[in-house]
C-alpha cells in the first residue's frame, strides 16, 4: 500500500535542494492528510489512478525463541480506485500457528501432568520446565471488504465489513467512518465506529471459570463446562483529530473507547494452586489442583494517542508516537514508537523502535494460594496467571529496507526483534527458586510487494 | 476516581488547545508537496501496522489507539 504508483525520482525540482526521495507523481493533494480510522484508511490511503487496481501482496513471519509460537500470515490486498474518489478494499489474510504456548501454570520441582484441553490426552512438564501446552495449534482466514467516497467537499465516509473463521473462534464486524475537512483541509476530524461479535467454541467446550481441571478421561468432565457456546460483542468508538502544522509536519490526536462483554476468559489458561511451602496442592485422589483461568464479563479500554510524522529538508521522515492505554482490569500501559526513514535515490531504509510499558490487572495472579482455593469452594472471583495480564516491559527493535521495482512497483523486506520480560512477586517456600517470569523473545520478519 | 478527572481535564484543556491553535496552523493548497508523499500518510503502510497490531495485541494487554482496538482472533 505504501509508496503506491508512485516513482523513485530524484526531486531536485520539487524541494529545489537536490535532495532525494521518494516524489509520488499521482496523488491527490487532500490524500495526504486522511485520517486515522482503520475503515477509512486502507482505501483511502491508496493514491492509485482512477479506475484502476492496486494490489498488495505481504506476509509475516514470526518466530519465539525456544520452539514455542510460529506464525506464519500471508496477506492480499486489492484496491479498486474509482473516478470521482471513491475506493475499494478486499483483503484476504491467512494466519498459521503452530507451537507452545504456557498454560499458565507455575513450574514445580517435580513432574506436571496435564490434560489437554480435548480431554482426551495428557501430557507431562519435566520439573524445573515451565508449563508449556504445545498442542497449540490453529488455522484463521480473514475477509474484509471496505469503501470510501468522498460526500463534498468537506465530508467523506466509509463501511466495512470484516469476518474471520479460526477452529474454535469466529468473528464477525461492521465499521464506519465519517471525515469531517475544516480549515482548507488542514484539520480533520474523525469518527470511527466498529462492531464485532465473536463466537468462541473451544476445544473441550468453555471451562467454567476457576473449576478444577479433570482428568484424563474423568466421567465427570462436563461438571467444570459450560455446555453452551460462549460469545462476546466488541463495541469500539474512535475520535480523531489530526492537523497539519506547517508544510512538513503532520500530527494527530485519537481517543478511542473500546467496551467488551461476555465471555473473555481464556479456555486454555489455568492456575496452580500453591500451599505455603511452595508445593502443589493436591485433590483426594493426589493429582496437583488446576485452577480455570476467570475473568469479568466486560472490559472497558480507554486509549490516548498522539502521533506526529515530520519530513526533513534532506528527504528524510521521521514518524514518533505515544500511547496511553487504561481499562476497568485495572491495566494501565505507555507505548512509546519511533522511526526514521533514511531516503536514498530509490530506496530507504528505516529503523525503528517500541518501547512497552504494562502495569498489571487487578485480577491477575501467579498462582492461587491455598486459602484462596479454600478446599474447592474458591474465596475469589476472578484470577488469571496469563503473564499478559500480568506487569510487563517490551522493546522491539528493528529495521524496514523499501526499493523500487521499476514501474511504480515497491518492494520491502523488515527485520525485527521483540524482547519481552515479565515480573511479579517470587512465590512463597521453594517456588521462589523456580522461574516464575520467562522472557518472550520473538524474531518478527515481514515482507511486501506493492503493484 | 482522582486519576479519571485529571486525566479527563487534561485531555480537554489539550483538546481546547489543539483546537484553538488550528486556525494559525496548516498551509496553502499550493505547499502540499511534502505532504502528498505516500510516506507522510499517517499510516503508510497499513498491512505492515495490521501485521503489528495482530502480534501486540496477542502478546500485550493494550490494542488499538491509531486505529480499532478490536478482537479479531481467539488469542489473547
Amino acid at each position: 500500500m505504501q509508496l503506491k504508483n508512485t516513482k523513485l525520482t530524484n526531486d531536485a525540482e520539487a524541494c529545489g535542494q537536490g535532495t532525494k526521495r521518494f516524489k509520488n507523481v499521482s496523488s491527490t493533494l487532500a490524500l495526504a492528510a486522511i485520517g486515522v480510522l482503520g475503515a477509512a484508511q486502507p482505501a483511502l490511503a491508496e493514491r492509485g489512478a482512477s479506475d484502476s487496481w492496486d494490489f498488495d501482496v505481504a506476509g509475516l513471519y514470526y518466530a519465539e525463541d525456544d520452539d514455542r509460537v510460529m506464525a506464519v500470515e500471508p496477506a492480499f490486498s486489492a484496491t479498486r480506485n474509482f473516478s470521482e474518489g471513491e475506493a475499494l478494499n478486499l483483503k484476504l489474510v491467512l494466519d498459521s500457528l503452530t507451537g507452545a504456548s504456557p498454560n499458565g501454570a507455575t513450574p514445580s520441582d517435580q513432574p506436571q501432568t496435564f490434560t489437554t484441553p480435548s480431554g482426551n490426552g495428557n501430557y507431562t512438564v519435566s520439573p524445573n520446565e515451565a508449563p508449556l501446552d504445545d498442542t497449540f495449534k490453529d488455522t484463521r482466514v480473514a475477509l474484509s471488504a471496505n469503501w470510501s467516497a468522498p460526500v463534498n467537499r468537506d465530508w467523506a465516509y466509509s463501511a466495512g465489513i470484516y469476518g474471520s473463521n479460526e477452529y474454535d473462534f469466529f468473528s464477525l464486524g461492521l465499521s464506519g467512518g465519517l471525515t469531517r475537512y475544516l480549515n482548507q483541509k488542514n484539520t480533520e476530524l474523525n469518527f470511527g465506529l466498529s462492531v464485532e461479535q465473536d463466537t468462541v467454541d473451544p476445544v473441550g467446550g468453555s471451562p467454567i471459570g476457576l473449576s478444577a481441571m479433570p482428568q484424563q478421561g474423568d466421567t465427570n468432565r462436563d461438571a467444570s463446562r459450560d455446555q453452551s457456546q460462549d460469545s462476546k460483542t466488541i463495541v469500539d468508538a474512535l475520535f480523531g483529530v489530526s492537523q497539519v502544522i506547517n508544510k512538513n509536519v503532520i500530527m494527530q490526536f485519537n481517543y478511542g473507547v473500546s467496551v467488551a462483554d461476555g465471555y473473555l476468559n481464556d479456555p486454555y489458561k489455568v492456575l496452580s494452586v500453591i500451599d505455603s511451602k511452595g508445593d502443589n496442592v493436591k485433590d483426594g485422589s493426589g493429582n496437583n489442583v488446576y485452577l480455570y483461568d476467570a475473568r469479568p464479563d466486560s472490559r472497558v479500554k480507554h486509549s490516548f494517542y498522539w502521533q506526529t510524522k515530520q519530513a526533513l529538508d534532506n528527504g528524510d521522515v521521521m514518524d514518533y508516537s505515544y500511547r496511553f492505554m487504561l481499562d476497568d482490569w485495572g491495566v494501565t500501559s505507555h507505548t512509546l514508537e519511533a522511526a526514521y526513514q533514511w531516503h536514498f535515490a530509490s530506496s530507504y531504509i528505516e529503523p525503528f523502535a517500541r518501547y512497552y510499558m504494562q502495569g498489571e490487572a487487578d485480577f491477575y495472579q501467579r498462582y492461587v494460594t491455598d486459602a484462596e482455593y479454600n478446599s474447592g469452594s474458591p474465596t475469589l472471583k476472578e484470577a488469571s496467571s496469563d503473564y499478559r495480564l500480568g506487569e510487563l516491559d517490551a522493546i522491539t527493535v528493528g529495521a524496514k529496507y523499501a526499493w523500487s521495482m521499476g514501474d511504480g512497483d515497491i518492494a520491502n523486506v523488515r527485520l525485527a526483534y521483540y524482547m519481552q520480560s515479565s515480573s511479579g512477586d517470587a512465590g512463597p517456600g521453594k517456588l521462589a527458586s523456580q522461574e516464575l517470569y520467562p522472557d518472550t523473545n520473538a524474531l518478527i520478519m515481514t515482507f511486501g510487494y506493492s503493484f | 476516581m482522582f486519576m479519571k478527572r485529571s486525566l479527563m481535564g487534561i485531555g480537554l484543556v489539550g483538546v481546547t488547545m489543539f483546537m484553538s491553535a488550528c486556525a494559525d496552523l496548516g498551509v496553502k493548497p499550493w505547499e502540499r508537496d511534502t505532504l502528498s508523499r505516500p510516506e507522510m500518510a499517517l499510516i503508510d503502510s497499513p498491512i505492515e501496522a495490521a501485521f503489528d497490531d495482530h502480534i501486540y495485541f496477542s502478546k500485550e494487554a493494550s490494542s488499538g489507539g491509531r486505529s480499532f482496538g478490536g478482537g479479531g482472533c481467539g488469542c489473547n
